[in-house]
């Protein structure tokens, strides 16, 4: 165990480190540099040197790659370019947003997911099957602000049911204050995973209900939910926790568009807002906080999955 | 003289049946046998006549915007109203469509073709080459596409093509991870060990038997690459960050529709949302047809 973690997280340590030159690249393929971005195509040539001088950016590149990872690992991210406020106070502004979004939307999906999967196993090849199937399969080609758009339509405008507009509060505290006006945003950020999860729950329960155990389990007498809830679920349970590490930058991918259309308070709408007014330091500042988050989801799921399973440890 | 021996060996893996027919034959095949495979394609096959022949029974003019003519519910003259610059709304949708369709496709294949021969690459030279190369597509992945997509988006001013180039530039890492595995695997076969004795180099093993092996994985793959590219230019149209106007594709007349929703203009909203699920839906549902007749296993991360 402590071998297999310690070759994960050096895995992990590398994958971290190549985010940031990535990020570092994507900083300098701004067209005209940063200088340009700031101090806009008026400035003269004069000016933009001072900047360039100033910032350091006529240092040599791998000069400059060192100091900006220095400033990463002091938590220095930069500063906005419109918003006249540091990146890292705006991301922790954000991010716990974000987070509670992203939290909920997995939790409903689980929570659809594993008894739709469940279901579909046991009615194999029957109508509910089937139909799962297909809902599943338009469920996965539609686009998340789509599916946002039609429910904004039925439930907000239609029926007047609940409100179109995410809730509109500084604190996490102050967004679950206003729980109605969740529920749109977290439905549509959640529709898509669950046809992914259902569909994965589907297969693993059916490849479960052919093992030997479970013929076993049938030989002694017990019934089938107690079968089900406890040798097949708990069998097929466990590499959902490797999928939700997997489905992390689809959630983030989710939440940035479920964001900018909700108009939800997040780290998707400061990234949108960002990439409206070509603010570069908060794009590449959201982009790399995505990353690590990914980066460190996985792992963390990895690490569970080994935990839940002794036999991946010698595996791996 | 050594060339046609070694394509004798490359033909097929040794212990493969003699007469395994080509990867189209198979495709063929499998279309007739599988009915959601052949629904896949025909609706497919129906889009694109929509998309591509449509404008030749229902002509519109899709550059000169007509403000006497906006905002109209669906009627005589205009099946399915007009936008709200009075853009004829059936003729924009096959207009909007074609955008979609083309880039999706070019944007789907090259980044399939990218990611082959990337992945082929890692998984035959094997060692620290395929642990570099891994680890890049690894830190690439980690960063949500639709994060990456943006930013590229927002430094280079869209036009087809560049959103071609900067679909594929992100598209193309699963498939890398996804052919390096079937490499792995291909590699230690007997008949890359006779080529090699036979003096052929990486070039030959890669692109006359690593690939032409993997093709199945390939074919299935791309038809999966093209449904997400086909949704990455919409979710690039939603956020503002595609072909400008007066050019459309489905996702930026979605969007566009979208400031009509309180004044019920549900025909700016349906038509293109439909069209994407359907294209969409219709590529995956080949995908797996396709991947039943080669008996690809599911795709995994």
């Amino acid at each position: 165990m402590i071998r297999f973690l310690a070759k994960r997280l050096t895995q992990a340590l590398v994958v971290l480190l190549l985010v940031s030159v990535l990020v570092f690249v994507l900083l300098h393929l701004l067209p005209g540099g940063p200088a340009r971005a700031i101090l806009g195509v008026q400035a003269t040539p004069d000016a933009v040197a001072h900047f360039n001088h100033q910032q350091g950016y006529d240092r040599s590149l791998p000069e400059q790659y060192v100091s900006y990872l220095g400033r990463l690992l002091t938590g220095d991210l930069g500063e906005s370019y419109k918003l006249n406020q540091s990146v890292a106070s705006l991301l922790a502004e954000r991010l716990p947003k974000t987070a509670l979004l992203a939290g909920l939307a997995l939790a409903l999906a689980a929570v659809v997911a594993v008894p739709l999967g469940v279901l579909q196993a046991v009615r194999r090849g029957r109508a509910a099957d089937y139909l799962l199937t297909g809902v599943a399969f338009l469920a996965y080609a539609t686009p998340v602000f789509f599916l946002g758009l039609v429910l904004i339509l039925v439930f907000g405008q239609q029926l007047q049911l609940l409100p179109a507009e995410a809730p509109q509060a500084d604190t996490v505290g102050g967004i679950l204050a206003q729980a109605p006006a969740l529920v749109l945003p977290v439905v549509t950020a959640a529709l898509g995973i669950v046809a992914a999860f259902s569909r994965y729950l589907r297969s693993a329960v059916l490849d479960n209900l052919a093992e030997d155990y479970v013929r076993t389990a049938r030989a002694k007498g017990q019934s089938n939910a107690r079968i089900m809830a406890r040798h097949v679920l708990r069998n097929a349970l466990i590499p959902l926790a490797t999928l939700l590490g997997l489905y992390l930058p689809t959630l983030f991918s989710g939440t940035l568009v479920v964001e900018s259309m909700f108009n939800y308070p997040g780290m998707g709408l400061l990234f949108w807002n960002a990439a409206q007014s070509s603010d570069f330091p908060v794009l590449l500042g959201v982009t790399l906080v995505v990353g690590v988050a990914t980066v460190l989801g996985s792992l963390l799921a990895d690490l569970a999955y080994a935990l839940l399973d002794p036999r991946i440890r010698s595996v791996t | 003289m050594t060339i046609p021996a070694l394509d004798a060996v490359g033909a097929g893996p040794p212990d493969a049946a003699p007469a395994v027919p080509g990867p189209a034959r198979r495709a063929l095949a499998a279309l007739t046998r599988n009915k959601l495979a052949l629904a896949g394609a025909l609706v497919l096959l129906a889009l694109f006549a929509f998309c591509f022949l449509g404008p030749l029974l229902h002509p519109t003019d899709q550059i000169h915007t007509d403000l006497a003519q906006a905002g109209r519910a669906p009627g005589v003259g205009h099946p399915l109203g007009t936008t709200d610059l009075g853009y004829d709304q059936l003729g924009r949708l096959m207009y909007g469509g074609r955008t979609s369709l083309e880039v999706g496709l070019a944007a789907g294949l090259l980044a399939t073709l990218l990611g082959t021969v990337y992945g082929a690459v890692a998984g035959y030279c094997g060692g620290w080459v395929d642990a570099v190369l891994m680890r890049i597509t690894d830190a690439a992945l980690a960063i949500p596409a639709l994060f990456l997509l943006v930013v590229v988006a927002t430094l280079i001013t869209p036009s087809k093509p560049v959103l071609i180039l900067i679909i594929a530039s992100v598209a193309w890492l699963s498939p890398a991870r996804l052919i390096r595995g079937e490499a792995l695997a291909l590699r230690s076969r007997d008949y890359l060990h006779a080529m090699r004795l036979m003096g052929g180099g990486g070039g030959r093993a890669v692109f006359r038997h690593i690939v032409p092996n993997a093709v199945g994985t390939v074919l299935v793959n791309a038809t999966f690459q093209v449904a997400d590219a086909i949704l990455y230019v919409a979710y690039l149209s939603f956020l503002g960050l595609s072909v400008p106007p007066p050019a459309a594709d489905w996702g930026s007349l979605l969007s566009a529709g979208i400031t009509y929703t309180q004044v019920g203009h549900w025909w700016l909203i349906f038509p293109p949302g439909l069209a994407i699920v359907l294209v969409v839906a219709a590529f995956n549902c080949l995908g797996d047809g396709l991947r039943d007749a080669f008996d690809v296993r599911p795709a995994k991360g």
